[in-house]
């Protein structure tokens, strides 16, 4: 079963429509939210008056600042680096706004229709100031020493802070000895990402009720971090956690943005209380494209020491980071990530990574897939493209020449990544390349390229290496329970997002059970149903709630091999379990099934057995390293020379991700992580005028690719180095297929263009090329190949 | 103010449904808060990403775009009304599903309508044409590929 391409459970009800989205969920005597935000990126509010939006029937209230004002401003839930904490974003503007799409009021309304009606009457009189949305310029003071204090939130007196909330350095080694030495070539990059996003199909949405008669508040729609979420819900009502049920239904995508606790949610869930009525809100897309975290938008500046071989002996890094208007639940992860990970798969003897996280009036960033080291590796992959031409060596080699190697695993950087530290755990990262070079026949596919060239045709290969990281700890738990008629559900701590999470603790307990994993009914995402669960994100929930439903299973098992030899006067060592019947190992008959076993354990008789009622267990897993899973993107481009449009052929993957627990979910994430790389290195980007107006607010203006742009992605899923950190020797899939798409499809232009260097920043734009294609004074290079 | 509403009669999968509702109210809110009927998705509400995708008349339409009064009398099909009973996916429903046709399932209504409408008039549609019909709606979570391949396998299923 483990390994197997098992068909996921969850998609009968969503083929059928029968899921429970957020917006799905009705409530009798629903309000419906409507958020009045800030049309200009930066002012002072002079008023606002809901006057008039209150004189329409079935509108119950319209709040500003005022009405929450009790309310603090939301917490960090990764990285919460001290410095940041004056630059948190209260749930209603308080008297300045700092992006366009700010929440300044909400209206309560009968209907969804009447509370838009009701918003646009929300009379909103702001003075402009001027918007600074260049984090590359100087920091500018950014909030005053009132709106710090309270920001901060902890009793402090703060002064006025600027623009610039962090500047952090990490490293190794002396860098500064290293370039002084006066060995070695200098090469550098200038290397840009453009603002973009997770933007799943399904906008926000949350509805929230208080339930008197339970004494609780149950808030639905919950994704990604239902647990730290209702903690932070319980502490800004003022109720125990206990008090607050948040469950996740079905979940239209995730990818970062979604799922983290913003205004909205807090918003809802004060109203629920407060209003005592069911409250629903449910965002649209326009502002789900300015309110739900941006993410990207990183400006990095490369300078290498290396030798005439190509080995790199110091990277001294420096990187912007457009945080936008505030900083929200992520604190400082992705400029974290994006500094631990520079490195890649490569030794460098000396690093340093200084990240400066700046604050502008645009739509706040927080994390999307492989956040930072999608940024980090186009960078850098950039970088080694620059050395290769530098030093007339081929891009191959020179990557070859850094690489971490197999005898050196695990490879400890003496750095720290998300807090643990950053231990390469095992991978042959030598091997990936020889064998990806062999799957998809790379001298082919150059020979190819040389001789459509020859033929006039623009067209380009080239690729980038990349190491993920996965399987973030510290602990995951999983119980699984088996019913008196054998019936088998696993409740744990995980969130599904959609990437098939129930299916994948399906298996891993119907293999050790030997029963069908479709038959398995997987409980996640409910506060109320365990007790804890760190979330879905960074990659981690098949290594660790895989790894807990591997441990609860197990133990069920053996309950059940203590009961039935018990029971058939046996020893436990006689016992095997087959088809989810225990039986004597030899014996024709005679076994008994999970369901009877179950029934066995029923209070009393489990007592005598001195054993807890129930056929269930629990198991947990516990780590304090993450794993890291490896991967090759490579691409075949075309470039029309009319038009500038950028053809993607080909586009080829290999990653190894330790153990494949489903191939084909394995190749659904790493297939759909890459159309969402493509879609940050060739359309998507939100643009600002340079009053801080966002003018990609729409799907006609941001462009996430369909169908007929995302070529057929070629994929070689390798096992070759199994994570020694985990029972299932997995390393987690999910952002693999996005992080070096930029990297590689820059590297395939290059060589198109014939120009290396030619492609600096992404997204790459037709205009762009356009221009690169202009006949220019110096003459084509060629990549060496 | 008063908001007015006005009789509306809907035929969906089969039913009738009557409803009273303003005449501002889309086809795909009366299909979801009226008749009950989730299954149609709204990702964009403005007729980009496809999710909320019906069958008018046979023909696929974005439920966002149009008002439910102009459905008067129609006959609509959503995804609830695709598979023959309880037990029995559609081709294209069976087509996603064995070839991971779907991740977090939301646009997926959207696609199975689509696919339905076109194949149903075209059968004999091949690759290039469908991802031409497939490029109509957004998936954030497949990459597409899959899905290919499944309205592909799905063609050739209700070829028979």
């Amino acid at each position: 079963m483990i390994g197997s391409r098992a068909l996921r459970i969850e998609d009968r009800v969503l083929l059928r429509g029968a899921g429970r989205f957020a917006a799905d969920t009705q409530r009798a005597g629903e309000l419906h939210m409507r958020v009045v935000r800030s049309p200009v990126a930066h002012g002072r509010i002079v008023s606002i008056d809901g006057t008039e939006a209150l004189r329409l029937e079935g509108v119950t209230a319209v709040w500003t600042y005022a009405d929450v004002a009790d309310l603090p401003a939301i917490g960090f839930r990764l990285t919460p680096r001290e410095e940041l904490l004056p630059y948190r974003q209260p749930v209603l503007a308080r008297s300045v706004v700092r992006y366009v799409g700010e929440p300044v009021a909400v209206v309560f309304a009968e209907s969804s229709y009447l509370a838009e009606d009701a918003a646009e009457l929300v009379d909103v009189e702001i003075e402009s100031l001027p918007a600074h949305l260049d984090p590359d310029a100087e920091p500018v003071v950014w909030v005053d020493a009132e709106q710090a204090s309270w920001a901060a939130g902890n009793g402090e007196r703060l002064p006025a802070q600027d623009s610039e909330a962090s500047v952090f350095t990490i490293g190794y080694g002396d860098v500064d000895a290293a370039f002084s030495s006066g060995e070695g070539r200098v090469f550098t990059m200038d290397a840009r990402i453009g603002r973009h996003t997770g933007v799943p199909m399904e906008c926000r949405g949350l509805v929230a009720v208080y339930d008197e008669a339970e004494g609780q508040l149950i808030v639905d729609g919950a994704a990604k971090v239902p647990f730290w979420n209702r903690e932070a819900i319980a502490a800004m009502n003022g109720l125990a956690p206990s008090q607050v049920v948040v469950r996740e239904t079905h979940v239209g995508g995730g990818f970062g943005p979604r799922g983290e606790l913003y205004p909205e949610d807090v918003l809802v869930t004060v109203a629920a209380m407060r209003l005592r009525a069911p409250i629903k809100w449910i965002e649209d897309r326009q502002e789900h494209l300015m309110a739900t975290n941006h993410s990207r938008g990183q400006h990095h500046r490369l300078r290498a020491l290396v030798d005439e071989d190509g080995y790199i002996r110091a990277l001294d890094a420096t990187f912007t980071l457009d945080q936008g208007a505030y900083v929200r639940t992520h604190g400082a992860t992705v400029a974290s990530l994006t500094a631990s990970m520079l490195p890649g798969p490569y030794v460098i003897d000396n690093l340093r990574v200084t990240a400066h996280v700046r604050l502008t009036h645009k739509t706040p960033a927080g994390t999307y897939r492989s956040p930072g080291r999608y940024e980090g590796t186009f960078a850098r992959e950039r970088l080694i493209d620059a050395i290769a031409h530098g030093l007339g060596l081929s891009r191959e080699q020179v990557r070859r020449r850094n690489l971490i190697g197999p005898e050196q695993m695990p490879y400890e950087r003496p750095i720290q990544a998300m807090g643990t530290h950053l231990v390469h755990d095992s991978g042959d990262y030598a091997l990936l390349i020889d064998k990806a070079a062999e799957r998809f026949d790379f001298p082919a596919i150059r020979e190819t390229v040389s001789r459509r060239r020859a033929a006039g045709e623009r067209v380009g290969f080239g690729f980038g290496y990349f190491v993920e990281k996965s399987g973030i700890g510290p602990s995951e738990g999983a119980r699984v329970v088996v019913d008196s008629a054998g019936a088998v559900t696993v409740l744990c701590g995980a969130s599904s997002v959609g990437q098939g999470v129930d299916t994948v603790l399906a298996q891993v307990v119907a293999e050790v059970l030997d029963v069908p994993h479709d038959s398995i009914r997987v409980v996640r995402g409910r506060t109320d149903q365990f007790q804890y669960g760190r979330g879905a994100f960074a990659t981690r929930l098949t290594v660790m709630a895989g790894s807990a439903a591997l441990n609860a299973a197990k133990a069920v098992r053996d309950k059940a091999f203590r009961t039935a030899a018990a029971e058939l006067a046996v020893s436990v060592e006689q016992l095997r379990i087959r088809g989810g019947v225990v039986e004597v190992e030899g014996a024709e008959h005679g076994g008994l099934d999970l369901g009877q076993i179950a029934g066995i354990l029923e209070p009393l008789r489990a007592s005598e057995l001195k054993e807890e009622p129930g056929l269930a267990a629990d198991g947990w897993f516990h780590t304090d390293h993450m794993t890291y899973p490896y991967g090759l993107h490579a691409a075949l481009v075309r470039i029309d020379e009319g038009t500038g449009r950028l053809e993607v052929e080909r586009f080829m993957v290999a990653y190894d991700v330790g153990r494949a627990l489903n191939p084909l979910l394995v190749e659904g994430q790493i297939a759909g992580g890459v159309a969402q790389g493509l879609g940050g290195a060739m359309y998507e980007e939100f643009l600002y005028a340079a009053d801080g107006t966002p003018q990609s607010t729409t799907f006609m203006d941001y462009l996430v690719p369909t169908a007929a742009e995302v070529p057929p992605i070629e994929m070689l899923v390798t096992e070759d180095a199994p994570s020694p950190l985990n029972p299932l020797g997995v390393k987690g899939a999910g952002e693999g297929g996005t992080t070096a798409v930029a990297a590689a499809i820059a590297s395939a232009v290059d060589d198109a263009l014939q120009r290396p260097g030619a492609i600096d920043s992404v997204p790459i734009k037709p205009d762009t090329l356009r221009r690169l294609l202009q006949p220019t004074t110096t003459h084509d290079v060629p990549t060496k190949e | 103010m008063t908001r007015s509403t006005v009789p509306v009669r809907l035929y969906v999968n089969g039913d009738r449904y009557d409803i009273d509702i303003e005449p501002r109210r889309t086809l795909a809110d009366a299909l979801r808060e009226d008749c009950a009927l989730t299954g149609t998705h709204l990702g964009c509400e403005h007729g980009v990403c496809g999710a909320c995708t019906v069958l008018l008349d046979g023909q696929p339409v974005r439920a966002c775009l149009m008002f439910a009064v102009q459905a008067e009398g129609a006959s609509v099909r959503t995804v609830e009304g695709l598979a023959p009973d309880e037990e029995t996916l559609h081709p294209v429903q069976k087509a996603f599903w064995e070839h991971h046709g779907l991740q977090c399932g939301f646009c997926t209504p959207g696609f199975l309508t689509l696919v339905t409408g076109y194949l149903e008039e075209h059968p004999e549609a091949q690759e290039d044409e469908l991802r031409d019909v497939l490029s109509s709606n957004l998936c954030r979570c497949t990459g597409y590929q899959n899905i290919v391949t499944a309205t592909m396998s799905a063609a050739e299923e209700m070829r028979g």
